[in-house]
């Protein structure tokens, strides 16, 4: 490189970006600073725009309006081989008549390094990825988690600045994927670069992101950290996507919040955890807010026990506790006990009520 | 559950082969065995046995003993000849519908909308729904001094392109229709189809995302192209090119019909078995064509035709 980074640039501007297909607006109007080093996760259902707008960074699709600045050089209309990322893909898009160390040094041979060089690199990265002797096997010899490594070994041998990956701990099973995100995280922190991750799993999000955010029908609902957005969701959408929310009628919300009906409507969420069981005639100190009802499901999970209540003022609430002191037992035998809902008021979530 | 008895014997014989998996085998794999192994691998095998035969040149008849004899007739200069044009001309055919074949077999496979996959499809197969007979004599019109094609090309202003080629030694001749170079373009008209569906499906079956992959590495189109679409598609090209050179080697009908009547394998094993009635001389000339397929394909597997299957 011959120009010194641009520090003071974002490693990825995204201006007012759209993509339409045909009258698809899969991406409609984002705007999205991405800091460099950072891990930043695109969070969304299928079909929100978050894969449209990776493959836009990579340079696969290119934006129907608005510009996209890489380390403050605008490559909206670049082709992918011109652009200093690399991506780790969904199917792992390993070469199948290429051997693991083929795939792994295949951008280096592109760009015509020593055969030399070339080996000792590709046997670092497979170092990294903690595949190391495994060079001469095909990549239909490997099982999925090595599969997966040899896809991010290739990504990164060419010290890209910043790394795309498209869902990779999709097609994994659950403690693999587990294994594999504290992995990828502890490697993102080894090589320093940015890494822009593509979701649908909001746990994975929270777990290894430093900035999240949260895409639904092709926009941008909220960005933050992790925690932020776990516990100030800025929309219903955000409160319902990232973790469980019981979301609280407006009329039924009046009555709690103990409003006079001359103010503004208004309405909140409350996290299932933050609500507590009591017993009918506990008494409501100061700050917090109760609901009576009565337990209309059980629901035993092991760790944890999730009971509905029905509300008396109508409409229901989830309510998850530990098991502390529970058994199965005690936990299932609560069904259809009256009890008092109890949490504090700090924890609502006010959300505004679009019309 | 209902009582045993009360099953129908349609419902008992599925029983009854659905529990013995090798029954249901033998079933299915029963008739076209026998086929295989009686019919084709027999006539086959009838054929290499006729070929070790010879013939009584003064009684015209078939002598039924193991010999030489009649292989080692066929290493005469004028069958060299033979041999060597009847390759030539196969692998000048294989070669141009390789490339004639890979830019639409790619546009189908990566580009074209369903629709247009479909029509291309349909446009690529017609031609073999009418008589072979038919188009080769419409080609040897075609192809005629007097033909559409000529007077096409003298129309443009290309006539005397027409014949400079046609004065070339060796592929010239007085006609596109008696020139070796005409029955090139006959055999590439004919076999062109066995080329193209067979790259086709190969390139179908790339993922795009390994396209992706290759210029997201830095791979420009030309470096994917050879690096990755090639290698992956080149099973397909292999198995469209045993199709065409094969039956170019095999063909009998092209070379009686266009060209300048000079012999082809396929014309020698006709005369030989009918005109002279040497059927072990004409056997042997057919164990030639297997003998050059087993060569190819041997070099294919080399360059590593079936590496990416």
């Amino acid at each position: 490189m011959t120009n010194p980074p641009n520090t003071a640039s974002p490693a990825i501007r995204f201006e007012n970006v759209s993509r339409y297909f045909g009258e698809v607006r899969a991406v409609d109007n984002v705007s999205l600073d991405i800091v460099d080093g950072e891990f930043f996760t695109l969070l969304g259902p299928s079909g929100s725009g978050k894969t449209t707008c990776l493959r836009m960074i990579a340079g696969f699709d290119h934006p129907t309006a608005g510009t996209i600045h890489l380390h403050g050089r605008e490559v909206s209309g670049l082709p992918p081989y011109e652009r200093d990322v690399n991506t780790v893909f969904q199917d792992y898009a390993l070469f199948p008549h290429m051997t693991v160390g083929e795939n792994v040094g295949y951008g280096l041979m592109v760009k015509k390094t020593p055969k030399a060089e070339r080996e000792k690199r590709v046997e670092d990265m497979l170092e990294l990825v903690r595949l190391p002797g495994l060079a001469r096997r095909k990549p239909s010899q490997l099982s999925g988690g090595q599969r997966q490594r040899v896809a991010l070994a290739r990504a990164l041998i060419n010290h890209p600045r910043v790394l795309l990956l498209d869902e990779p701990l999709g097609a994994l099973d659950l403690k693999l994927r587990q294994q594999m995100q504290i992995e990828l995280k502890a490697i993102q922190q080894r090589v320093g670069i940015t890494f822009i991750y593509v979701t649908h799993d909001q746990e994975e999000a929270l777990t290894m992101s430093d900035r999240l955010a949260v895409f639904d029908h092709g926009r941008i609902q909220q960005v933050g950290s992790p925690a932020e957005v776990y516990e100030h969701p800025a929309t219903a959408f955000v409160a319902g996507f990232v973790g469980v929310s019981n979301f609280v009628d407006a009329k039924v919300a009046r009555v709690i919040l103990g409003q006079p009906s001359s103010d503004e409507p208004q309405t909140f969420t409350i996290r299932p955890e933050k609500i507590r069981l009591a017993e009918p005639d506990a008494p409501v100190s100061e700050g917090m807010c109760s609901a009576d009802g009565r337990i209309r499901d059980v629901v035993y999970l092991g760790m944890h026990t999730r009971y509905v209540v029905e509300l008396e003022l109508g409409g229901e609430l989830t309510v998850v506790e530990q098991n502390l002191n529970t058994t199965s037992m005690g936990a299932l035998a609560a069904r259809g006990r009256r009890v008092r809902l109890l949490w504090s008021k700090a924890h609502n979530q006010t959300i505004v009520v679009s019309r | 559950m209902a009582p045993r008895s009360s099953a129908s014997p349609w419902q008992r014989l599925s029983s009854f082969i659905y529990l013995r998996p090798w029954l249901l085998l033998a079933l299915l794999l029963g008739p076209p065995m026998l086929w295989m192994v009686v019919v084709y691998l027999g006539s086959l095998f009838a054929l290499l046995l006729q070929s070790f035969f010879s013939l009584d040149d003064f009684t015209g008849r078939v002598v039924r003993e193991f010999t030489l004899r009649t292989y080692a007739s066929l290493f005469t200069a004028a069958n060299f000849d033979i041999f060597w044009r009847t390759t030539a001309m196969a692998a000048a055919v294989t070669l141009a519908a390789a490339i004639l074949a890979f830019p639409l077999a790619y546009f189908m496979a990566r580009y074209a909308s369903p629709q247009a996959k479909a029509a291309l499809y349909l446009a690529v197969v017609m031609p073999l729904w009418s008589s072979y007979l038919i188009r080769v004599y419409a080609w040897r019109l075609i192809l005629a001094k007097e033909g559409v094609l000529s007077w096409f090309l003298d129309l443009v202003g290309l006539g005397g392109v027409l014949e400079w080629v046609l004065r070339l030694p060796e592929i010239g001749g007085n006609s596109l229709s008696f020139s070796p170079i005409g029955m090139f373009l006959v055999f590439l008209y004919v076999w062109l189809p066995y080329m193209i569906i067979p790259i086709q499906t190969a390139l179908e079956r790339v993922p795009r995302s390994l396209l992706e992959a290759s210029s997201d590495l830095g791979a420009r189109p030309g470096e994917t192209f050879r690096h990755v679409i090639l290698p992956l598609a080149f099973p397909g090209v292999v198995a469209g090119s045993i199709f065409t050179f094969s039956l170019t080697l095999g063909d009998y009908i092209i070379p009686q019909v266009i060209g300048n009547s000079s012999f082809f394998i396929g014309m020698a094993v006709y005369s030989h078995q009918g005109t002279s009635g040497n059927v072990p001389l004409a056997a042997a000339f057919t164990v030639v064509p297997i003998a050059i397929m087993a060569v190819y394909l041997v070099m294919a597997k080399r360059l590593g035709a079936f590496d990416a299957l």
